[in-house]
């Protein structure tokens, strides 16, 4: 019964999306207030509707309800609740629900926090993201309906891969989708504003916080997703560049373009059709990945032409939503005229820099990502597209952005000084020489590229620090002085510190996996190996039950000039229902580097396989994607963004008399 | 059932992790070679995992072949030779630079200059005319502002 409500509620769904679709985009070209209101209340309750649908797939997974097929095939009544809940999205049918959840939650956000926009572009961003709504929906409704009953329901069912039934898994999905599909807040606010030929300033006000908290999100959700492959895999592996981390990857380098160029729209009132375009791509790589991910196509393009019903659907939409947008935006742009003018040396050169890199590079992952299946659709040879080549081709597009960094952020708007800009970096200068020296030092001349590495992200991160100082006027002022400053400091510049800090932070960690020692042997209990400088003494094997598996747990001693630092108690474990073994590594970090042990097969003389890593610097990948989601957030909390204050103060501020 | 269980774990399939100590050969420097160019071929059953990083069996037996290629004195150039023989282009990670891959390999450097090009010509387009001269009421807020001390 609460399967059906759940149903019925998603077909309902999709007559409030149809509505919201059409009735406030007529009533925006009409002027007429009532119908265009439709859009808030329709947006809200489609949110509502698919949060019930959400609800009763989640009710049906949770109490183990084998008659629906959905729930069969993907949970097991011995699941922990945990796994149960995460296996709703665990799942392709499943997961695009959680998609239109995600998409409905947008729409109703706008709806609930946008008092503060013109009613008609509204209205029209509302009539967009129905849109959306209805296209997924009718695709999950058709193609993918995870509410489709079984007769006569199995004893139980057949489980969830346990490589998933993970906590990190667990909440990847969520955010990447949240990010992924908050995008299409941008493409529904660009397509409004090309309806209206209309992009200012305030259009930049409203789009940002929504672009900044879909990256914050997307960011997030990658880098847990990389930190579970890392800590996963048993030998410490984080970025693959498959074609599903390729996915995820492309939106976020253009939506980091997008939340730099709106800057620019917004405080210089130029690069407007540039944005706009900008903001289209980033929900259309969203929808790429979409595409690419649940669509097979990249198991391979023949597995798709045997099974098509998804992915054409799909690909409709996807040729449908960016045909579309694309085709609005060649006819519209040219009536989105730009307004400052600006010297290529300025902080707006600087920014159309980086725009030029990030969207370059994001250009370079779409080409490698796809240029297979292009090959194999068009009968060419089968070929492999792996890291050596993202290695030449995308890592020196990021080098010039990376140096870029710091001294654009010091330029002046409208025209900027690059010789004073780079005079002021030298603390930045000597941090970088001093890294790269000091990396050779302790590396003995180790890897070349992997130390001048470090040495561009200690740049970027004095960079950073440089362009805070100035703003504080650190050590020109008395302290006292400069921390009143940085109170009072608005938090958007306070975010872009954070960001970049922890662009640098994760450069620096990425860098260094050059570094990485490693030892692999097969050990006795009582047994002992040594790994940069640690001894690692393995203690022994146990063996337990756990809630749907078994495993063997080694207890291993690791310690540094005969004193113990820790034991740890990496895992094996044996998922009997889908005769799956899987690793549980054991990881120790003091945050400056990782000490990463798993264990594998024991052999037949007693011994266990020790897979053990050294690895410097890695955990600062994840700790720098944290600090620049947190970079994301503080900025979000900008007083700016709250409109109605800024103009409020503007209006409270004294106006010269007319004519005066 | 526990018991049941426990031979089920025992004859459970194999969690062989990358490569692994019983592959590998004796010599140090042979061995060296053999993981550096195992970390240049895809696992062909995997999504971008090298030979050297996949778990999977066919990467196994794959990482085995080669040591014996190496054993037999094959250089690296002819064992990898050997393997792209065997299981076409696709079995390297890096695609070979010839004719079908050569929009792969120079597209981003076409983007790169395309889009320079694009930008180039939008700075230089770009008017550089002065601004109109500020009107009198500009002029007096100007004054007024400059005068106030700094908050």
């Amino acid at each position: 019964m609460i399967t059906e409500t759940g149903h019925f509620a998603l077909i309902l769904a999709l007559f409030v999306a149809l509505v919201q679709s059409s009735v406030p985009m007529l009533g925006a070209a009409r002027r007429n207030p009532g119908w265009m209101d439709v859009g808030r209340s329709a947006a809200l309750t489609q949110f509502l509707l698919i949060a019930v649908a959400m609800g009763a797939l989640m009710h049906a997974y949770i109490v183990s309800d084998f008659s629906v097929i959905n729930v069969i095939e993907n949970s097991h009544s011995a699941k922990p609740l945990l796994y149960k809940i995460s296996g709703v999205w665990g799942n392709h049918e499943g997961s695009m629900l959680l998609w239109v959840f995600m998409l409905g939650l947008c729409g109703a956000a706008v709806a609930a926090f946008g008092a503060n926009l013109p009613p008609a572009l509204r209205a029209r961003v509302l009539a967009v993201q129905g849109m959306i709504g209805v296209g997924f929906l009718l695709f999950i409704l058709f193609t993918s309906n995870p509410f489709l009953r079984a007769l006569p329901p199995p004893p139980d069912g057949h489980g969830l891969n346990p490589v998933l039934q993970d906590p990190g898994l667990a909440f990847h999905p969520p955010f990447l989708y949240l990010g992924y599909v908050g995008f299409s807040v941008a493409f529904s606010f660009a397509v409004a504003a090309l309806i209206e030929g209309r992009v200012d300033a305030a259009w930049a006000r409203w789009v940002r916080p929504w672009s900044l908290a879909s990256w914050c999100t997307l960011t997030i959700g990658i880098a847990m997703g990389s930190w579970w492959a890392y800590y996963t895999l048993g030998w410490g592996g984080w970025w693959f560049w498959d074609p599903v981390e390729n996915a995820s990857l492309m939106p976020w380098i253009v939506g980091t373009a997008l939340i730099h160029s709106s800057i620019v729209v917004e405080k210089r009132d130029t690069l407007k059709s540039w944005t706009v375009l900008l903001a289209i791509i980033t929900f259309s790589l969203s929808l790429v990945g979409t595409f690419l991910v649940r669509s097979g196509v990249l198991t391979s393009v023949h597995a798709f032409a045997t099974d098509p019903a998804r992915g054409a659907f799909i690909l409709v939409l996807l040729v449908l939503a960016i045909g579309g947008s694309l085709t609005l935006y060649a006819v519209r742009a040219p009536v989105l005229k730009g307004g400052g003018l600006f010297a290529p040396i300025s902080r707006e050169g600087a920014l159309v820099l980086n725009n030029l890199l990030l969207a370059c590079g994001a250009a370079t992952v779409f080409i490698g990502t796809l240029y297979p299946l292009f090959l194999d659709a068009v009968g060419g040879p089968k070929i492999s597209v792996g890291f050596p080549f993202f290695n030449q081709t995308f890592v020196p597009l990021m080098v010039p952005l990376l140096l870029a960094v710091g001294p654009g952020s010091l330029l002046a708007w409208k025209r900027g000084d690059l010789l004073g800009a780079l005079q002021r970096l030298w603390a930045a200068f000597g941090l970088a020489i001093l890294v790269v020296l000091g990396g050779f030092y302790v590396t003995h001349g180790g890897p070349v590229l992997a130390v001048l590495g470090l040495g561009l992200a200690a740049w970027t991160f004095g960079g950073a620090a440089t362009e805070l100082a100035e703003r504080l006027r650190l050590f020109r002022i008395p302290a006292a002085d400069s921390l009143r400053r940085a109170f009072h400091l608005p938090r958007a510049a306070w975010g872009m510190t954070f960001a970049h800090m922890g662009l640098a932070i994760t450069v620096a960690g990425i860098a260094a996996s050059a570094f990485d020692s490693e030892t692999i042997e097969v050990v006795k209990p009582g047994g002992e190996i040594q790994l940069a400088g640690y001894t690692l003494h393995l203690d022994g094997v146990e063996r337990g039950d756990g809630p749907n598996y078994m495993y063997d747990d080694a207890s291993i001693t690791i310690s540094r000039n005969g004193s113990t630092v820790a034991v740890v108690h990496p895992q094996r474990r044996f998922f009997p229902l889908q005769q799956q073994t899987t690793a549980v590594t054991a990881i120790r970090t003091n945050l400056l580097a990782d000490l990463y042990v798993a264990i594998g097969d024991p052999n037949p003389a007693g011994g266990w396989t020790i897979r053990a890593y050294y690895k410097p610097l890695v955990p600062w990948i994840w700790l720098g994607a944290v600090i620049m989601a947190f970079g994301g957030l503080v900025s979000l909390s900008d007083r700016r963004w709250r409109v109605g204050i800024a103009a409020r103060a503007r209006a409270a501020m004294p106006q010269p008399a007319p004519g005066a | 059932m526990i018991r049941v269980l426990l031979v089920l774990l025992l004859l459970a399939p194999g969690l062989a992790r990358a490569v692994e100590p019983g592959e590998r050969l004796a010599d140090p420097a042979l061995e060296a070679r053999a993981r550096d160019i195992s970390r240049s071929l895809r696992c062909l059953v995997c999504q971008n995992e090298s030979i050297d990083e996949s778990n999977a069996d066919l990467a196994r037996d794959i990482r085995v072949l080669l040591r014996e290629r190496l054993v037999a004195g094959d250089t690296d150039v002819a064992a990898r030779q050997f393997l792209v023989d065997r299981y076409g282009d696709f079995v390297l990670l890096k695609p070979p630079l010839e004719g079908a891959t050569l929009l792969l390999w120079f597209g981003p450097v076409l983007v790169l200059l395309v889009g320079g090009v694009a930008v180039g010509l939008y700075l230089r387009r770009r008017p550089v005319a002065p601004p109109p001269p500020l009107t009198a009421a500009e002029r007096a807020r100007v004054a007024q502002l400059l005068k106030e001390p700094e908050a």
